[in-house]
């Protein structure tokens, strides 16, 4: 028995990347490079979304837009070098070509947050994928309560997008704490675990959505301290991270229990998680 | 109610303080203030004192050769400064610098641990103050030891 | 309820003829390595006539049977994937052109398959497939045109074999949907004949083109009796209701480090598995750097590489992975595709090279969670 044979459409196979030029590479920190790509056809992204980029010859790799998504000028990625493919992406110069598929994914709750106070935890690179989110959180500022970002990370020479952060703090409505897990002696900011920083935050518990990317562990303990600070699981959202090979819910790699990253994510509430982040080796 | 022991009442680490304890505290302490840069205590230097920050962020640091001095820790406005009083030998294992200007309430650490030893029921309470804080430094201390910002293997 | 009809061995060639005629491909079981594999097939004498097979945990043989059956076996090594879900596909091509890079997707090919003596936990298996690549927002397209033209005869099973549990599964052994023609072997007083049925109106259409006359009631009851015969003797059985809760509920079941202990991580399960589907790419290119390409093949969950991520493993334990494999196939897979991933065909138990028995294992759960009352 044979399967409904609709038109193939080929012009649309996920799984073929288009080809796109780098319209600018600019370092933004210790083996991290940010991308603006041109956007040819590609859809419009939600905060939160990937795209699949590839070096031709040398594979593919999952990486978050980390620019705003009202600019329809550039695909912005924030990338940092620690595989061979990944490593690659951050040697493109402008003007170099490379594969690009999606945006795929879903993105952060955008809409659910309006009217809400949002709390953003960043640790890391994690603030890549948020950024969009603050973006979008500043450019309809009057939609959100208050908006407060920590964002952790190892040292102060390792804060992604440091001047950004310093003209958001200067010009923009929006609360922002930076801690770093050691710094010299010259640092006048916090030193000490992004977690700290919760407790200090004033949550209007009840009116509060939380958004957290970063490394595992650290996510781990900042749902532990956001909840200790009166948020419920279904009030925090995280993004995870798994390995991923196709993006669009074939390949099987990136499952996390009952989800697949890619299909399903990458952002998650956490009670629908159901605990699984803290199971080892899921 | 005297001026100091309103500061020790509104110092978070002595929040719902009994009347009786704060008597007996009261007596081991002295408002102190630091300049931009003012050591409160150094490593290795005997621990005598423990300070509650009122004002103002303090570093706690430690020199690594080659790597200079390295602040592995901020404590704000509300927090306690020094642990090392608590247990002997008493003896400071870090640095700790003024990074602004600092108001804090200094605790006589002998006078303290005395009292503490006079009445039991102090001593318990005193502990309830200081252990959470000591776990809570643990705990971000074990995160920071995981380095998971740092480079993967 | 169709018509069933009888066919003889004779009329079942015109049916291969017919399928042929009509610009299929046909791919049946065949004897190749000592094993019954699905390959080309154009006459009946291709098939394993007159051979069984003998199959246990850790154990396939080919033996004689003292007939001459056409499909007196239960299923081997092979599962249809390799005709539908092919085991390596490129993707796309590219070349580099001055400072350009045009980029050629693989066109799909649609090989107008026939796929000759399909077992009703195969049926369920495609359709299992179907959901995996066809059914969500995205569309596997080289899955899409393989499965576009497929012209599927379905064979009920008349032997069980010894790691069998599609009964408990509600997925055999009779082909009930999912065909175009299914047919029942009747070896009776030395008389060999098939009952068939259609399943579709291409079914009926090439049927009507066959030597076939009404089937006898006598017949009729006999393949009954074959099939339930069929379903009483299953090597093994699965209690598979309440898998899905069972094994979530105990992910840190001590089980999971005693099979841990004999699962070799060799990821042969995935590879016989009928619904297992996934893969992995690789890019590839010449040594200039001009021409490049991207390809997939069957990837295992039993590998490190797998769930690489940032240096490491996420299931760097041979405990982590084959909780992963088990719990995807009998839990997790009805939340993302709403129907189990196991059809009870018994090729994991069969090809493991240690014998582990999935039945077992979720057995020793069942069994020890509830001794301890939950």
């Amino acid at each position: 028995m044979a399967i409904q044979s609709d038109k193939l459409a080929l012009a649309h196979d996920p799984m073929t990347p288009r080809v796109m030029r780098v319209l600018k590479r600019c370092h933004d920190g210790p083996q991290t490079v940010t991308l603006d790509i041109e956007p040819g056809d590609s859809a419009p992204f939600q905060p939160g979304q990937f795209n699949m980029l590839s070096v031709f010859g040398v594979g593919e790799v999952p990486i978050s837009l980390s620019g705003a998504p009202t600019d329809h000028d550039r695909l912005r990625h924030t990338i940092r070098a620690v595989g061979p493919v990944s490593t690659a992406l951050t040697r493109l110069s402008k003007g170099e070509c490379l594969g690009l598929r999606g945006p795929f994914g879903n993105g952060w709750p955008m809409q659910q947050a309006e009217g809400h106070d949002v709390v953003l935890v960043a640790g890391g690179l994690g603030l890549a994928p948020l950024r969009p989110a603050i973006y979008q959180l500043l450019s309809e500022r009057e939609r959100y309560g208050r908006i407060t970002l920590l964002h952790g990370t190892r040292s102060p020479a390792d804060i992604l997008f440091h001047r950004e952060i310093m003209a958001w703090r200067r010009h923009r409505n929006i609360d922002i704490e930076v801690t770093v897990d050691h710094a010299p002696p010259d640092w006048r900011g916090h030193v000490g675990v992004v977690t700290r920083l919760i407790s200090s935050v004033p949550f209007e518990t009840g009116n509060t959505l939380a958004f957290v990317c970063g490394p595992e562990v650290m996510m781990r303990f900042a749902i532990a301290a956001l909840k200790d600070a009166g948020l419920g699981d279904e009030t925090i959202y995280l993004s995870m991270e798994r390995n991923m090979k196709c993006a669009v819910g074939f390949c099987g790699h990136c499952q996390f229990g009952p989800v697949f990253v890619c299909r399903d994510g990458p952002v998650f509430r956490h009670d629908r998680l159901g605990g699984l982040l803290n199971l080892k080796e899921i | 109610m005297r001026g100091l022991e309103r500061i020790i009442r509104d110092h978070p680490f002595f929040a719902g303080l009994d009347d009786a304890f704060c008597q007996l505290v009261y007596g081991c302490a002295k408002n102190v203030r630091f300049a931009e840069g003012d050591y409160l205590f150094r490593e290795g230097e005997a621990a005598n004192r423990l300070y509650l920050l009122r004002q103002g962020r303090v570093a706690l640091e430690t020199k690594t050769p080659g790597r200079g001095t390295l602040i592995f820790r901020t404590l704000n406005t509300g927090d306690l400064v020094g642990l090392s009083w608590l247990v002997p030998p008493y003896r400071w294992a870090y640095d700790a610098r003024a990074l602004e200007s600092v108001r804090a309430i200094a605790m006589d650490a002998a006078c303290l641990r005395q009292k503490c030893e006079e009445d039991h029921d102090l001593g318990y309470d005193v502990m309830k103050r200081v252990v959470p804080i000591l776990i809570e430094r643990l705990h971000g201390t074990q995160i920071q030891l995981l380095d998971v910002y740092g480079d993967p293997v | 309820m169709p018509e069933q009809q009888s066919l003889t061995p004779n009329g079942l060639q015109a049916l291969l003829d017919a399928l042929q005629a009509r610009g299929y491909r046909i791919i049946g079981p065949t004897l190749r390595d000592q094993a019954v594999v699905y390959d080309d097939v154009q006459s009946l004498t291709d098939l394993p006539v007159g051979w069984t097979d003998v199959q246990e945990a850790g154990h396939y043989r080919l033996a004689r049977r003292d007939d001459d059956a056409l499909f007196g076996y239960a299923v081997g090594p092979h599962s249809w994937k390799h005709y539908l879900h092919t085991p390596v596909q490129r993707l796309w091509h590219a070349k580099h052109e001055r400072d350009d890079i045009i980029v050629t997707t693989e066109p799909p090919e649609a090989p107008r398959l026939a796929l000759f003596g399909v077992r009703s936990c195969e049926l369920h298996a495609i359709a299992i497939q179907d959901r995996v690549l066809l059914g969500g927002h995205y569309r596997d397209v080289h899955y899409a045109a393989r499965r576009q033209d497929n012209f599927i005869v379905a064979v009920n099973c008349a032997v069980a074999g010894g790691t069998c549990f599609c009964a408990s599964m509600h997925t055999g052994p009779k082909a009930v949907a999912g065909y175009d023609l299914a047919l029942t072997e009747i070896i009776d007083e030395g008389e060999h004949r098939f009952l068939i049925e259609a399943g579709t109106p291409e079914g009926v259409e090439v049927l009507s083109e066959l030597p076939a006359r009404q089937a006898s009631n006598e017949d009729i009851a006999l393949a009954d009796a074959i099939l339930a015969s069929t379903a009483e003797s299953m090597g093994r059985e699965m209690q598979a209701d309440d898998v899905r809760e069972l094994l979530l509920a105990h992910l840190e079941h001590p089980r999971w480090d005693d099979v841990a202990t004999r699962c070799l991580t060799c990821g042969n399960c995935t590879l016989v598995c009928p619904t297992c589907f996934c893969t992995s790419e690789e890019d590839s290119s010449d040594l200039t750097g001009t021409e490049m390409a991207r390809s997939r093949r069957w990837d295992s969950c039993f590998t490190m590489d797998f769930s690489y991520l940032h240096g490491g493993s996420v299931r760097a334990s041979h405990r982590a992975r084959y909780r992963q494999w088990m719990t995807h196939k009998l839990a997790t897979w009805h939340d993302q595709f709403d129907t189990s991933g196991c059809v009870g065909c018994g090729r994991c138990i069969t090809w493991c090279p240690v014998g582990i028995d999935i039945t077992e294992e979720v057995k020793a759960i069942r069994e020890t969670s509830q001794e301890a009352g939950s």
